[in-house]
């Protein structure tokens, strides 16, 4: 049986329970950003000559481009010269083992819920961990490298295995793609990289834990997936930020490419810092996100449940350029208060019977606005492509917006492609009926809510689900009036 | 155990019912008939405490305490339960994750653990034997997709697992087929003990051929105009509802 | 290529012929904003997909109303049931009340030259309502037309009057010299307990290029009932942007029908402001594209008051180049609780060298509310077209068969039995012709 009601019950919290700040010394370098700060973080990571070069190029295409004003989000406009661009916790040495890890750091990762003590653990799941710029510890590799597994941050992947590096990044997310991306390749400081190699189907979910700590900083990763024919790899993602009363950027760029037979799922559990009640603080959370299917039969899946930022811009795509592809998105996007959402997917449809699917479940309290934007293209040679789009919208109270700006380009004679949308708000009849069985509003909502999320929730592997579940029950919080 | 004194009801300013009088005892079962519009439902919804239904006199005390004052969910808590007319459907819900929320927070209301998937899981088949319901419809979202007997029969499962003192069926044989009225019925009489109290509010009587009531009263026009056994039942099946009615307009308008 | 300064000069001999009024001042707004925004291009959001600025290499020029043209040449294209319609001709944009023929009594149906109603009795009617489709329509297109406001068509429904005859108005352009630029403007005002039939259609004469920038705001009043068809079945060198600004501002019925047929880059923009709770509003469209046709259709419902209803179903069929676009904005402001609103747009592909683009989208501000959109694109019934062909009827006209019962919903939306039977047989015809 399912156990989402215990879930309910006890997470009757109040608050944003992870806007803690580790007390430690920050190695930070100046606020501002200019060719001499990408030329020190690069040197900072001790980078060789072709990477910095790439930043370089990617900074100057960056000076001429202008920041998009199309999403559904208002902010005001963002000082780049008052961010700073790399921070990282201080260290003596190359680290050897989690060991030597600071103390007051694996403290920190054990009140988020994640143990970096691998004998601790008790299920099977590899961690990197991300604190504002860096990467801080990975779990588990040893054992992954036995079959051949890379999973590291990619810093340590431009060290170890720059021919993967060199050939793979910017590949699918392009330096030049928009705004925050070309941002992002000039300065990313950290993320993680996982390489799946032929024919391996990865023996535990991979995850990367991002963490903001610094003030006044702003958080670049940068993710690379790579699987290889006929793998397979689950990887999950996390992340959280204390709260602060200035808004900090996060502007990430993941790029998954998918060989021949290979998947890839990818989870997201978004969880930074929305902001208080008063729409003070909270992250402008920035994110590019695509998966290629390159080879035939690859299927890349995205999943994410997206609480946190006072602002999010997001839509993970997949392009279905090997024949008999698959794309697949499922979102929750719970906005409250006067959290801004802006997200949905692309679907391009390339190759010949390619398939995907969307479906987005919007959630918007408070005085919050959540959009759904999304784009499905069947280009010209897309034969027998199909789409299947479902994106519902649920209001709880008379302040808030939800919105839907669905995309759709035909070119081909055989595709299909069908998108639904309702929005609709939680009946009186649905609260009376539970009330009368004894369950108070509040709860209600929440089981309500659970419901309508399900089949998206059903998406995210057994342990994120749970996380996911808790973090919908807190975040609806004061939501019902 | 329930006591309505001269209650007086109004939803968007009309006034429904104007003036019911009714005592229930622990063991008994009362039959509320009468024509559409009379205000059986709007009885079944006040006493349930649906917000759009405001009552402007009288009161109502179960098991010593003021019904009128408890929230809708604490009426469920004391142990009224209303088997709604047209059960309404929450999508993605899954009906045994919702019985086992109502269980629980009932329990922990009355200051009792809640119970573990091990007893909730017992408790279950137990009751499902006894309403002869399907397994495979407790694992659906409550009432989508359900048939109107499945829904009937899904309130009386719901019933059996709060296990209330006092239970209010409201048109539970509506829209049900000779079959499945019957099954709901059985189900029914099965909960019927000393301690529970059972309301039920029906047009018709043929329900009564199936749970005998040991009260039968007839509401006309917000009031009650009649009371008896359950041969009144037979009677009003027999003559119609007119002969009561008519009866009623003539007394009300001398 | 025309070019500002053609505008320009255009615009200042227009202003300086006329004294100043409401209308000069609209139209010194209009060519503010126009030389602001200049064309729209393909980078606005609103116009993604519908290039327009290209087309004005082709040189237009604004054209008098040719002399030649008489009663009898209206005959080739005028709609069933004219017999008893309210024909109202404007040619290159201009109204024309010598070649109209007015069939109401003038208690029933007031009709007047726009400068006209905006000098006399109707002089405030004008005032408040000219113009207002501005707040919606805020590009240099429509503000081109603003700033040439010139020899437009003032109708008014009188209270009370349940108007018989319909209004037909056929709109001619003339290219048989030039590239033509044409730009009606109407005012139309259906007041309380009214009731308005109302059809346009185009026409072009000769083969070189025509223009058609049309705007025509209507304002609907407490319990008027307004019927509004538009039939567009022109020659691929008939280009044109038809903008149709309905402003309910009573609690009102509007029912419009927008059928699509041939021409070549037609933008429809269709907007209905729900001003008054308890409006209800449908709005059917229907697209049948072939050749190099590109019609974009964008339907804006804005629902301002509570308790409305809105229902719309666009279809169309994209075949050999044609490209269809359909882009529906359903906003639900924060006063607008219990609105009901629904949208649906359906397409089929009939070739590889076709394309569709279709956005609806949903902009909701209020809580208590059923809202719902819905698209798609796929193909002809293949099991359908198999079954025809196995009783005997042959591949193409088994086709034909098949589209036209998928255009019968929105035909059966046309309520005039002459009119729909008329759109008919142009449906049939464009269908037929490979």
């Amino acid at each position: 049986m399912n156990e989402d009601l215990n879930m309910l019950e006890q997470t009757a919290l109040n608050d944003y329970k992870y806007g803690f700040v580790t007390d430690i010394d920050t190695d930070i370098i100046p606020k501002g950003l200019n060719e001499a700060v990408v030329e020190l973080i690069s040197k900072k990571k001790n980078e060789p000559e072709w990477m910095l070069n790439w930043r370089l190029k990617a900074y100057a295409h960056w000076l001429k481009m202008e920041e998009p004003t199309w999403p559904n989000v208002k902010y005001p406009p963002i000082n780049y010269q008052d961010i700073i661009y790399y921070a990282a916790p201080k260290k003596k040495e190359q680290l050897n083992s989690l060991d030597e890890v600071d103390p007051e750091l694996l403290r920190t990762f054990e009140k988020l819920g994640i143990s970096l003590n691998e004998q601790k653990r008790l299920t099977g799941v590899a961690v990197d961990v991300v604190m504002d710029s860096v990467s801080i510890a990975t779990s588990f590799k040893e054992q992954l490298a036995e079959i051949g597994v890379i999973f590291c941050s990619i810093s340590e992947a431009i060290q170890k295995h720059p021919d993967l590096v060199k050939k793979y990044l910017g590949s699918v997310v392009p330096m030049t793609d928009n705004y925050f991306s070309a941002l992002n390749s000039a300065v990313f400081t950290d993320g993680s990289f996982c390489y799946i190699p032929k024919g391996v189907r990865c023996p535990m979910e991979l995850s990367t834990y991002f963490r903001i700590n610094a003030e006044n900083s702003g958080q670049f990763e940068r993710t690379l997936i790579i699987a290889e024919e006929e793998s397979y790899v689950s990887y999950l993602e996390g992340c959280t930020a204390p709260m602060r009363d200035e808004n900090q950027l996060h502007a990430a760029v993941v790029e998954l490419v998918a060989m021949k037979k290979a998947e890839i799922k990818y989870s997201t559990v978004q969880n930074w810092y929305p902001g208080d009640k008063d729409g003070q603080g909270g992250i402008y959370n920035f994110v590019t996100k695509r998966g290629m299917c390159q080879g035939d039969h690859s299927k890349i899946s995205w999943t994410q449940v997206e609480t946190g930022s006072a602002i999010t811009w997001k839509y993970p795509s997949v392009i279905l350029k090997g024949d008999h592809s698959i794309g697949e998105f499922y979102s929750v996007a719970f906005t409250n208060h006067h959290q801004q959402a802006d997200t949905g997917t692309k679907m391009i449809h390339l190759g010949k019977n390619t398939r995907s699917r969307i479906v987005s479940k919007g959630i918007s309290a408070g005085q919050s606005q959540n959009s759904y934007r999304g784009l499905v293209r069947a280009a010209k040679g897309a034969t027998n492509a199909r789409n299947y789009s479902q994106c519902d919208s649920l209001l709880l109270g008379d302040k808030c917006g939800a919105h839907t700006f669905p995309y759709i380009e035909v070119k081909n004679k055989t595709a299909i492609v069908e998108h639904e949308a309702t929005t609709s708000k939680i009946g009186e009849d649905q609260l009376f009926y539970c009330r009368q069985r004894g369950i108070d509003a509040e709860t209600a909502v929440a089981l309500i809510v659970n419901g309508f999320a399900k089949e998206v929730m059903n998406q995210l592997p057994m342990e994120f689900a749970i996380e996911a579940q808790k973090l919908l029950a807190i975040s609806m919080e004061g939501s019902v009036g | 155990m329930l006591s309505i004194k001269n209650i007086h009801a109004n939803i968007e300013g009309k006034e429904i019912l104007k003036g019911i009088n009714l005592d229930i005892k622990a063991g008994e079962v009362h039959a509320i008939m009468g024509p559409n519009g009379s205000g059986k439902s709007t009885l079944a919804s006040v006493l349930a405490g649906r917000e759009e239904y405001e009552v402007t006199e009288g009161e109502v005390t179960f098991l010593e305490k003021d019904l009128l004052e408890l929230s809708t969910e604490d009426r469920a808590r004391e142990g009224l339960f209303l088997a709604f007319q047209y059960p309404v459907e929450i999508p993605g819900v899954s009906t045994t994750n919702f019985i086992k929320a109502a269980v629980n927070e009932k329990r922990k209301y009355q200051g009792e653990e809640p119970l573990d998937a091990v007893a909730f899981l017992k408790m279950m088949k137990q009751k499902m034997a006894l309403v002869e319901i399907d397994q495979s419809l407790l694992s659906r979202s409550i009432n989508e997709g359900f048939s109107g007997g499945e829904k009937k029969r899904n309130e009386v499962f719901q019933m059996a697992m709060l296990e209330p003192k006092l239970a209010i069926l409201d048109e539970t044989d509506s829209g049900l087929d000779i079959d499945a009225l019957r099954i709901v019925a059985n189900g029914i009489n099965k909960l019927r003990n000393e301690n529970r109290a059972i309301l039920l509010i029906t047009h018709y009587q043929r329900l009564l051929d199936y749970i005998q009531p040991d009260f039968v009263h007839v509401l006309y026009n917000g009031k009650i105009v009649k009371s008896g056994t359950k041969e009144l039942a037979l009677e009003l099946e027999e003559r119609g509802y007119d002969f009561i009615t008519d009866e009623a307009d003539l007394a009300a308008s001398l | 290529m025309t070019n500002v300064n053609y505008f320009k000069d255009q615009f200042e001999q227009l202003q300086d012929s006329a004294p100043e009024s409401t209308i000069t001042e609209l139209r010194t707004d209009g060519f503010n904003t126009f030389n602001k925004s200049g064309l729209p291009t393909l980078k606005l959001e609103e116009w993604k997909y519908t290039n327009i600025s290209s087309l004005f290499d082709k040189d237009y020029q604004f054209a008098n109303a040719p002399q030649q043209l008489n009663a009898d040449d209206l005959d080739e294209i005028r709609l069933a049931g004219h017999e008893a319609a309210n024909e109202l001709v404007f040619v290159n944009g201009r109204f024309i009340p010598a070649l109209s023929t007015i069939r109401s009594a003038a208690s029933q149906l007031v009709i007047l030259p726009l400068e006209e109603a905006a000098k006399g009795s109707h002089q405030a009617l004008v005032k408040k309502h000219l113009g207002q489709s501005s707040v919606y329509l805020k590009d240099g297109i429509h503000a081109l037309n603003t700033s040439f406001i010139q020899d437009g068509m003032f109708i008014l429904v009188p209270k009370g009057q349940q108007l018989e005859q319909p209004v037909y108005i056929y709109h001619i352009s003339d290219a048989r010299q030039q590239n033509t630029l044409s730009q009606p403007r109407s005012l139309i005002i259906v007041e309380e307990n009214a009731k308005l039939q109302l059809t346009e259609t185009y026409t072009t004469l000769g083969t070189a290029e025509s223009f058609t920038n049309e705007v025509l705001e209507m304002v609907v009043k407490e319990n008027a009932f307004v019927e509004y068809y538009k039939i567009q079945h022109d020659g691929l060198n008939a280009s044109q942007v038809g903008s149709t600004h309905i402003h309910q501002v009573g609690k009102s019925y509007v029912h419009t029908v927008v059928v699509s047929l041939n021409g070549g880059v037609i933008r429809n923009n269709l907007n209905l402001v729900l001003d008054a709770e308890g409006n209800e509003t449908h709005l059917y469209g229907l697209y049948l594209l072939k050749g190099n046709s590109h019609v974009d259709n964008h339907t804006l419902v804005d629902n301002k008051r509570p308790n409305c209803f809105s229902n719309q179903l666009y279809k169309g069929i994209a075949d050999d180049s044609s490209t269809g676009v359909f882009s529906g904005r359903i906003i639900v402001q924060p006063d607008a609780q219990k609105t009901n609103a629904y949208q649906s747009n359906k397409n089929i592909i009939l070739s590889d060298k076709a394309t569709i683009n279709t956005k609806p989208q949903l902009e909701i501000f209020a809580d208590d509310v059923k809202c719902s959109h819905g698209c798609t694109v796929g193909q002809l019934d293949e099991e359908a077209l198999f079954y025809l062909r196995a009783r005997g009827i042959p591949k193409a006209a088994a086709e034909v068969l098949l589209l036209e019962a998928y255009a019968a919903d929105i035909l059966a939306q046309i309520k005039p039995e002459a009119l729909r039977n008329h759109v008919a047989e142009l449906i049939y015809e464009h269908l037929s012709i490979s």
